[in-house]
């Protein structure tokens, strides 16, 4: 009898695991122990830096690939997070700063950030394709020129300094192996919701509408409540990496949230692939990989030229990022391991 | 029964229709802003509005200004209208115009051959980025705009290489330096002489050069033969490739003229205010903006739009100075809400 339900209980955890796939575990495991062997400027600047963005990407991916809305206002939503952690936490500008407890901080800046996101979706869903990456450039270069202007709010060209890391359960969550696993463990917990969203009800309807708004019209869904409820649930991926980036950085100014930011994480989603949520966090990786090391190859300075052109050889070369190019190269190297040796 | 008269009745009785109505709020609006130009403001308005100079001096700035945006913008329209190619990089292109105006005005100490270069090198641009880029995107549209994005990317950073993070200003001709005094009283001292408002007389020149350019644009669009097949490519670039017309001649004709207009405003621009990096992405917010509100492939839409954005702008600025960008995102919102596809655009 025990011994039945041993089996079936194995057999349950067999399916499990079937169903995570190895490459998820062999990665997982890989990002699990990647702290053993990596130093502490490898940890944060690269590992934790890469999964931010990774999730900025995300949360693009989300509305581009499943939606076909491509926004440019990612790292907006992520900057109204990260400026409602300074103005509702505790910052040395003198500015605001209510010092609220991050158990109370963080839920209303995830608020802040979805419904800001769900604002702009609300606004860009009133039009159709390309219009949405105009209206979204515009809405994140109008906020960055706000953000800068405005003292009272956003406290102008300097924003705010001096955000800490919250210390709970004995932890202090600015060292860098502790940052590298939160921003770990919320990397994986957006990557396996939107993995497992993108298979629910919603995430076909979602799909669909992609596909074929007029006739999952007809059929009689309310296409824009659905549009607007992806940008919702980017929202609040995208206001997560908005925390993690400012408890990163400790300041957040208007630069943060500048055109050139906006672009950088379309860049980085457009590189790694957009049709498949791992692609964001693989752009993530080669984006910042470059941004460290290609400095010592072009010079700081014209490190923007070489993005560029590594940027436009990809869009012209793959239809989808790396993500594109491996799923061509794929079936070449298969075949070339069945031929026989020469 | 009361109910059912109602329609007749406002018909016969001295009823309008809405457009005469419409005429009518228009004709009002008209003469409130001719009193508000035109007359010795009471003391009172004075209070409510700071002065009548900063009043009608940011009214004057906000047309100027409209028509720079203006002719910006409608490349910008033009170029989407015709290909639906969104060109991010059109704010580059207004850059790359306004520092070549300043070399070669600066070299040759001819402003106008500094306008020309400006127009001139930037249509070779404008067509070498149709013909040797976006023609092999064709009806690509995201990648096309990824493209764009890509370039303005690498644009801004040569350029940055080049003329490096300096702040330059266009000097322009004698004859267009000085000011205009206009027929407009500002205050009146206590001897009983009027103060005129003076205004730089270049400011005017460009809005002049720019109404120029929209009534030639208009003209070109619809008079010429050119401009009727860009119109027809507007509404149906199928139908006009099946007809017999090398559609994409008149895209490089387009692109010629759009990426010219933008190199152009940029000399201009550059020299009623000053070229720097950053500038680019200004006026590609502008254009953005002012397609969005005016509708896409619009020049008159792009006229109204570039009036709106440019008025809004300029009196954000005097009234409440570090909220005036709000005033332009409410435009574009409201726009958005009411007519997604624009003042003037076509809906689709």
């Amino acid at each position: 009898m025990s011994l039945a339900i041993a089996t079936s209980s194995a057999t349950a955890q067999q399916n499990w695991l079937e169903k995570l796939g190895a490459g998820h575990i062999i990665l997982g495991a890989a990002l699990v122990l990647y702290p053993l062997v990596a130093s502490d400027f490898f940890l944060t600047q690269i590992g934790g830096y890469s999964l931010i963005f990774g999730m900025l990407g995300l949360s693009l991916m989300l509305l581009a690939g499943y939606g076909g809305m491509v926004s440019l206002a990612q790292i907006t939503v992520a900057g109204i997070a990260a400026y409602a952690i300074a103005i509702l936490g505790n910052n040395n500008s003198n500015i605001l700063g209510f010092g609220w407890p991050w158990w109370l901080a963080v839920p209303f800046a995830l608020l802040a950030a979805a419904l800001a996101s769900a604002l702009i979706g609300w606004i860009s869903v009133r039009t159709e394709g390309i219009y949405t990456i105009m209206i979204t450039l515009a809405i994140a270069t109008a906020t960055y020129y706000f953000a800068q202007q405005n003292y009272a709010i956003f406290n102008g060209h300097s924003g705010y300094a001096g955000i800490r890391a919250p210390v709970f359960w004995g932890v202090n969550w600015r060292d860098p192996r502790p940052f590298y696993y939160l921003c770990l463990g919320l990397a994986v917990l957006s990557y396996a919701a939107v993995l497992y969203g993108s298979r629910s009800t919603f995430g076909m309807t979602l799909q669909a509408i992609r596909d074929n708004p007029r006739r999952m019209r007809a059929l009689g869904y309310h296409v824009t409540a659905h549009k607007v409820f992806a940008w919702l649930l980017a929202g609040v991926i995208a206001g997560l990496a908005g925390v993690l980036l400012v408890w990163f950085n400790g300041r957040v100014s208007p630069g943060t949230i500048g055109v050139d930011a906006a672009i950088d994480v379309l860049i980085i989603a457009v590189i790694g692939g957009l049709r498949h949520p791992i692609g964001p966090f693989l752009g993530a990786v080669v984006v910042i990989l470059m941004q460290t090391f290609a400095i010592d190859i072009v010079g700081a300075e014209r490190f923007n030229t070489l993005i560029g052109m590594v940027f436009l050889v990809i869009v012209f070369v793959s239809q989808d990022g790396i993500l594109g190019l491996w799923g061509r190269i794929k079936p070449h190297l298969a075949q070339e391991s069945l031929r026989p040796g020469p | 029964m009361s109910l059912l008269d109602q329609p007749s009745q406002s018909l016969s009785s001295g009823g309008m229709t809405r457009r005469q109505a419409w005429s009518l709020v228009g004709l009002l609006a008209a003469a409130v802003i001719a009193w508000l130009v035109f007359a010795v403001w009471p003391d009172w308005l004075n209070a409510i509005l700071i002065s009548k100079k900063a009043f009608v001096s940011a009214i004057l700035n906000g047309i100027t200004l409209a028509g720079l945006y203006f002719l910006v913008a409608s490349g910008f329209t033009l170029i989407f209208g015709l290909m639906r190619n969104v060109n991010l990089a059109h704010g580059s292109l207004y850059l790359l115009g306004a520092y070549i105006g300043y070399e070669v005005t600066t070299r040759t100490g001819y402003w106008l051959l500094g306008v020309a270069a400006g127009f001139a090198v930037l249509a070779i641009v404008g067509v070498v980025m149709q013909v040797f880029v976006f023609r092999r995107l064709e009806g690509d549209d995201l990648r096309q705009t990824l493209v764009s994005i890509g370039i303005s990317i690498v644009a801004a950073d040569l350029m940055l290489a080049v003329w490096a993070g300096g702040t330059y200003q266009i000097t322009t001709p004698e004859w267009l330096d000085g000011a205009l005094t206009l027929p407009i009283i500002t205050a009146v001292r206590s001897n009983g002489a009027s103060v005129f408002l003076t205004y730089p007389l270049y400011r005017v020149v460009v809005l002049a050069a720019a109404i120029v350019i929209g009534v030639g644009l208009w003209l070109m669009l619809h008079k010429t033969r050119v401009g009727m097949m860009i119109r027809a490519g507007v509404d149906d670039r199928a139908m006009l490739q099946a007809s017999g017309v090398n559609v994409h001649a008149v895209f490089a004709i387009v692109f010629a003229v759009g990426a010219g207009l933008a190199g152009f405003a940029g000399v201009v621009g550059g020299s009623a205010l000053s070229v720097a990096p950053g500038e680019d992405v200004r006026y590609l917010l502008a254009s953005l903006v002012v397609v969005i509100v005016g509708g896409m492939g619009s020049i008159t839409g792009a006229a109204i739009g570039a009036l709106l954005i440019g008025l809004a702008e300029q009196i954000g600025l005097v009234y409440f100075p570090t909220y005036g960008i709000v005033l332009t995102f409410v435009i574009m919102v409201v726009t958005l809400a009411v007519r997604p596809q624009g003042i003037m655009g076509k809906a689709r």
